[in-house]
């Protein structure tokens, strides 16, 4: 399984543009190492080679450990340690009164986590599966959004709601669900969706110590698969900021989750034939980097969005009217998106799944055609 | 090694329970395995005789990798079966994804589209070519496209921009004024070099001129513009129906233009407002029909004019301006031929136009175009039919003639020019 | 004198002095009076909407009356008018609301009874029945969360309430863990247009208590002590840890269910004008006058007081002005930054 290239934020890469000659990291970057891999100065000391859901565990520990308001909440996150065995341990250390094994109810899950933000505490929610999360679609947009909002300021609610969504994984109709299209709309909301391990770490530390509440979207199927270096320590990665993964000249792609991984896959095998496309991980869905995709687009002049989640409405059709609205006149091509078909979920025959899911050869067939166009 | 578990990529092998040499029923479990999800006895894929261990127990692999050979009943005993069937690639049919049909994934560069913007020669033109075209003055019609189908890229222009010997294409005119004072007329020489693309081009006479006297007729006189739609099915198939037997006749080619002229000066005699000239002292309403036809050479713009189309039949017409035009060709224009115009056409359509907004010969009333036929469909007797349909444009004086005058002067040339068919004489 | 002296033997005061009893009518009194001036001013044309809380002043002044202050918190529904009057919203507060102005606790952004007002521990609440049970239960969890005891949340909703799945997972999990919560339920009958009959198969809502492992009150909603007597007993006995408890209070609704609401359409005059005859607020008020708390005069002042307080609290907040336009992007995120796109 190939494995997530950890790239530092662009403002670690020095200004100049890499050298699209240069080897193209693979998903791993620790094996070689070297300098264009890492930034400027090589492997950090003390860092970690964590997968990504390492991370999010990783991520969790550490701020239960420095704010006792942070608590986790969730259905089988105590004793069981969560299906992903992500808070494994947490329950013997940190108590029930901390590690909470919530009843099978996803509304009040999140209903009662609001209460507590509220009240002053720091809960981190999960909703087992992003499929399960629509009962408990109220208090995400109608409440937990609002809070701030409404009461003018007076109150805030200082929410983390994690959970795994994406499929490839034989989840079929409700275990592979995207939902991002879903809440990015809503003011008063913020959403990430980073792809490898240090931004999962970076950014899940920012959510939960955001004043507002965060949805954070852990593809599950990288949870294992993407492995990547991540710095030691406290470290926060702004909410609202894309990273571009790999420079390029020809087109810009702009993806997230595991759709990431492929398209630096694509990208890679085209470098290979001469073609250089650049890369850009979305990393944040709500706000969105405005910045980091015009710069993009008005250097490539062309525009390819991928996303695993269905086409119609998701959240390519956002980034595409904002780049006709902004930079109309530096496009050279009509913008693309590559996203996932317009059905109601991916079934559990593999030939089901596989059709649903876009694969490497598609990405990279969209990336050549639209240099080519 | 099976993958156990929905992210699980790697698994342990905890226990064998088989060793070689023993059977195996098949479903019958022969390797415990554990993951970090779930530790699981694995069944037998096959009935046989297990014949190696790969891994040993306490050993990590990935998903995938082989674990153990099993000589399965009846198989040849030297080909080696693999243990597990792998989660992804396995060798049944059912297990390949189908191929999906894929569509065109980008739209083609063609003039079928929907309208987005002028094409130029037959290709659309993104936005981010218009504006470096603009930006460096490049004649995107010039440029040798290397996109897909020929498009013409953003890269190609720059290209284009920065080459340092570039030859342009004659470029077709919107529209043709010149100057009534033929003397001032000058045909560039052929002999001149064409001039370079970049930098600054220097200014030939006729350039100069047809500069100043853009600007005097925009200055002088306020335009204005209307148009009509006209169905010109039957004056095509007219045109059709004559045009092998004139060209033999004549050794012209017949096109609609004199047609179109033929009824242009039927509806100047009935408006004759739009067939006059201003002055401060009053409104001059000539008393023949002189139209000019206005014409591109290689450098410049001419308008020579067909006198007294009024006594002329289309047959007539047509052999006069084509007279005009050949002379053109060649530089032969003589002052006789360009002076004394009252009205101008312009079959802009020919490159391709559906719409114009001429500017108006100075001292004229009234411009009129035909734009391109097109085959669209349209209404008639409140059933949908195919037609061919060509606008008719027209700028005019408003200093001379309003809008209702116009308007009229354009409905009378409508219906002539819908009147027109194979029944009629040429 | 005899007289007197039985009446004030036969009053069972549930423990408080004649000032908290006369604060109890007060409180009655000033949530009618504002309640029906909301629904005066609609009337009127000046504001766009009111609810009406009346026939719910007893059990809301006697629940009051068991809420610490600057320690219990309230998460009300939107006929909390004398609820939150009694513990600490003022009338100038609740009339901003209804006029929607800059200086109204939620700057003109909520609709009428949609307070919030954290310094007096009075939760946001939105529109969405039974949305805020969810959040009270987290607020009791938070009030605990350090180990502490002494502090209650009261969580008020009506009958209809009770029908909603957040409800039930609301009193579910407060039941799991012991919370210090008192589920308040205001029945009055009508939800809306829905009859109590329509919206649940039994005819006491405190029997669903039992359902979860917690103790169900009932009490007489249109008695003020006896209200305040059950509400104090569940109050107590969540601050003191004993978990939560269900209480409903029975009482009626007299007007329509807001100023959109034409009850007339579903509602028995006959039936109507027989609950009138229980209305609680002239009932406490023979109460206290016969228990010698009050005398007439008094009470003539009192209610003169009342409409002065309201008159003052109308007049005030009409003249204030309407939240600025330019307000309309704040406190989306903490901080100005709002937009979705970040440059």
């Amino acid at each position: 399984m190939s494995e997530a290239k950890t790239v530092p934020e662009a403002s670690m890469v020095p200004e100049r543009a890499q050298d699209n000659r240069d080897p193209v990291p693979g998903f791993d970057a620790s094996s070689e190492g070297g300098p264009h891999a890492l930034g400027v100065g090589g492997a950090e000391p003390g860092a970690e080679r964590l997968s990504n859901v390492e991370a999010v565990r990783l991520a969790l520990h550490e701020a239960m450990v420095a704010d006792e308001r942070v608590l986790v909440m969730g259905e089988d996150v105590g004793a069981r340690g969560n299906v992903f065995l992500i808070t494994k341990g947490f329950l013997e250390e940190f108590g029930a009164k901390r590690v909470v094994d919530m009843p099978l109810a996803e509304a009040s899950i999140v209903g009662v986590a609001v209460g507590m933000a509220m009240q002053g505490l720091r809960p981190v929610a999960e909703i087992q599966f992003a499929d399960f999360i629509y009962p408990a679609f109220n208090q995400i947009v109608g409440e937990a959004a609002k809070t701030r909002y409404r009461s003018n300021g007076d109150y805030s609610c200082p929410l983390v709601i994690r959970t795994p969504y994406g499929g490839g994984v034989h989840g079929a109709l409700s275990h592979s669900i995207s939902i991002e299209a879903l809440f990015y709309h809503v003011p008063g909301l913020k959403i990430v969706a980073p792809s490898t391990p240090r931004d999962i770490k970076g950014l899940l530390t920012a959510a939960i110590e955001d004043p507002d509440p965060v949805l954070f979207l852990e593809h599950k199927k990288t949870y294992r698969s993407v492995k990547g270096e991540v710095p030691a320590g406290h470290f926060t990665i702004p909410i609202g900021k894309a990273d571009v993964k790999k420079t390029g000249t020809q087109a810009t792609v702009v993806s997230y989750g595991y759709n990431l991984h492929q398209a630096l896959d694509a990208a890679a095998q085209l470098e290979g034939e001469g073609i250089s496309v650049e890369v850009i991980d979305l990393r944040s869905i709500r706000p969105m980097d405005k910045t980091a995709i015009l710069t993009s687009v008005r250097k490539t002049r062309k525009l390819l969005i991928i996303h695993e989640d269905n086409k119609f409405g998701g959240i390519g059709a956002e980034i595409s009217a904002m780049v006709a609205e902004e930079a109309l006149f530096d496009l050279d091509a009509p913008i693309r998106r590559l996203c996932g078909p317009d059905v109601p979920a991916m079934g559990y025959a593999q030939p089901l799944e596989d059709a649903f899911m876009i694969s490497t050869e598609r990405m990279r067939a969209a990336m050549a055609e639209l240099v080519a166009f | 090694m099976p993958q156990l578990g929905e992210t699980v990529t790697e698994g342990t092998v905890a226990r064998w329970l088989k060793r070689p040499g023993e059977n195996v029923d098949k479903y019958e479990p022969f390797v415990e395995v554990s993951t970090d999800k779930v530790n699981a006895d694995v069944p037998s894929p096959v009935a046989g005789t297990i014949r190696e261990l790969i891994v040993a127990e306490g050993e990590t692999v990935p998903t995938g990798a082989p674990i153990a050979v099993i000589d399965e009943v009846g198989a040849p005993a030297a080909a080696p079966s693999p243990a597990i069937p792998t989660d992804k690639g396995g060798p049944t049919p059912l297990q390949q994804a189908a191929p999906r049909a894929e569509t065109a994934v980008l739209p083609v560069p063609a003039t079928t589209q929907r309208s987005n913007g002028a094409a130029v020669n037959g290709m659309r033109v993104s936005p981010a070519v218009r504006r470096l075209a603009r930006e460096h003055a490049v004649d995107v019609a010039t440029v040798h496209g290397t996109g897909a189908n020929g498009r013409v890229t953003a890269a190609d222009v720059i290209a284009a921009a920065t080459a340092t010997t570039t030859r342009t294409a004659p470029i077709s005119p919107p529209a043709a004024v010149i100057p009534r004072g033929a003397n001032e007329v000058e045909r560039p020489s052929r002999n001149e070099p064409p001039p370079p693309v970049q930098g600054l081009i220097p200014l030939s006479p006729a350039r100069r001129l047809i500069a100043r006297r853009m600007v005097e007729s925009k200055h002088a006189a306020p335009h204005a513009w209307t148009m009509v739609e006209v169905d010109v099915t039957d004056l095509w198939a007219w045109r059709m129906a004559e045009k092998d037997a004139f060209e033999r006749e004549h050794g012209l080619k017949l096109t609609l233009l004199p047609f179109f002229m033929f009824a242009v000066t039927k509806s100047l005699r009935a408006f004759p407002l739009m067939n006059a000239s201003f002055h401060e002292n009053g409104i001059e309403v000539h008393a023949s029909v002189n139209l000019g036809i206005a014409t591109a050479t290689d450098e410049s713009l001419v308008v020579p004019v067909v006198r007294n189309a009024e006594e002329r039949s289309i047959r007539g017409i047509a052999l006069a301006a084509g007279a005009l035009i050949d002379k053109a060709r060649r530089g032969k224009l003589g002052v006789d031929d360009l002076s004394g115009g009252t009205f101008t056409v312009n079959n802009n359509g020919a490159a391709g136009s559906i719409l114009s907004a001429p500017i108006l010969v100075p001292g004229q009333a009234g411009i009129a175009t035909m734009e391109a036929v097109v085959k669209r469909p349209v209404v008639r007797n409140d059933a949908i039919a195919i037609r061919s349909m060509m606008n008719v444009c027209l700028s005019l004086d408003h200093r001379v003639v309003d809008g209702a005058i116009a308007s009229g002067f354009l409905a009378d040339l409508k219906k002539r020019l819908e009147a027109m068919g194979p029944a009629g004489a040429l | 004198m005899a007289k007197t002296v039985t009446a004030r033997a036969a009053l069972d005061r549930g423990g408080l002095t004649d000032e908290q009893l006369v604060a109890m009518l007060w409180n009655m009194l000033l949530q009618r009076q504002l309640d029906n001036r909301g629904f005066q001013l609609n009337r009127q044309g000046k504001i766009p909407f009111a609810l009406g809380s009346e026939g719910h002043e007893a059990l809301q002044a006697g629940a009051a009356m068991a809420f610490v202050r600057g320690s219990d918190v309230l998460v009300p529904y939107y006929r909390d008018l004398g609820l939150v009057l009694g513990v600490g919203i003022t009338p100038l507060d609740l009339l901003t609301n209804m006029f929607a102005r800059e200086a109204d606790l939620s700057g003109g952004r909520q609709f009428p009874n949609h307070y919030t007002a954290r310094d007096r521990g009075v939760l946001s609440i939105s529109s969405i029945i039974a949305a805020h049970c969810s959040h009270a239960a987290g607020v009791a969890y938070a009030l605990t969360y350090h180990g502490g005891r002494g502090r209650a949340v009261l969580c008020s909703t009506g009958e209809g309430a009770t029908s909603e799945g957040e409800w039930h997972e609301a009193i579910n999990f407060s039941a799991i863990h012991k919370l210090p919560i008192v589920f308040l339920v205001q029945n009055n009958g009508w939800a809306i247009s829905t009859p109590q009959s329509s919206q649940m198969a039994i005819t006491d809502v405190a029997d669903k208590a039992a359902g979860y492992g917690i103790p169900g009150l009932i009490c007489d909603g249109t008695d003020p002590i006896a209200s305040y007597r059950a509400m104090k007993v569940a109050m107590e006995r969540a601050r003191n840890g004993g978990g939560p408890t269900l209480v409903e209070a029975k009482c009626y609704r007299f007007l329509a269910h807001s100023t959109d609401d034409d009850d007339r359409t579903y509602r028995d005059r006959d039936e109507l004008a027989k609950q009138r005859a229980d209305d609680p607020v002239p009932k406490f008020e023979r109460v206290l006058l016969e228990a010698g708390v009050i005398d007439d005069d008094g009470l003539a002042a009192m209610k003169a007081d009342v409409l002065k307080a309201a008159n003052d609290a109308t007049d005030e907040a009409e003249a204030l002005p309407y939240p600025s336009v330019d307000d309309m992007t704040t406190h989306v995120y903490a901080g100005a930054a709002y937009e979705p796109w970040l440059e």
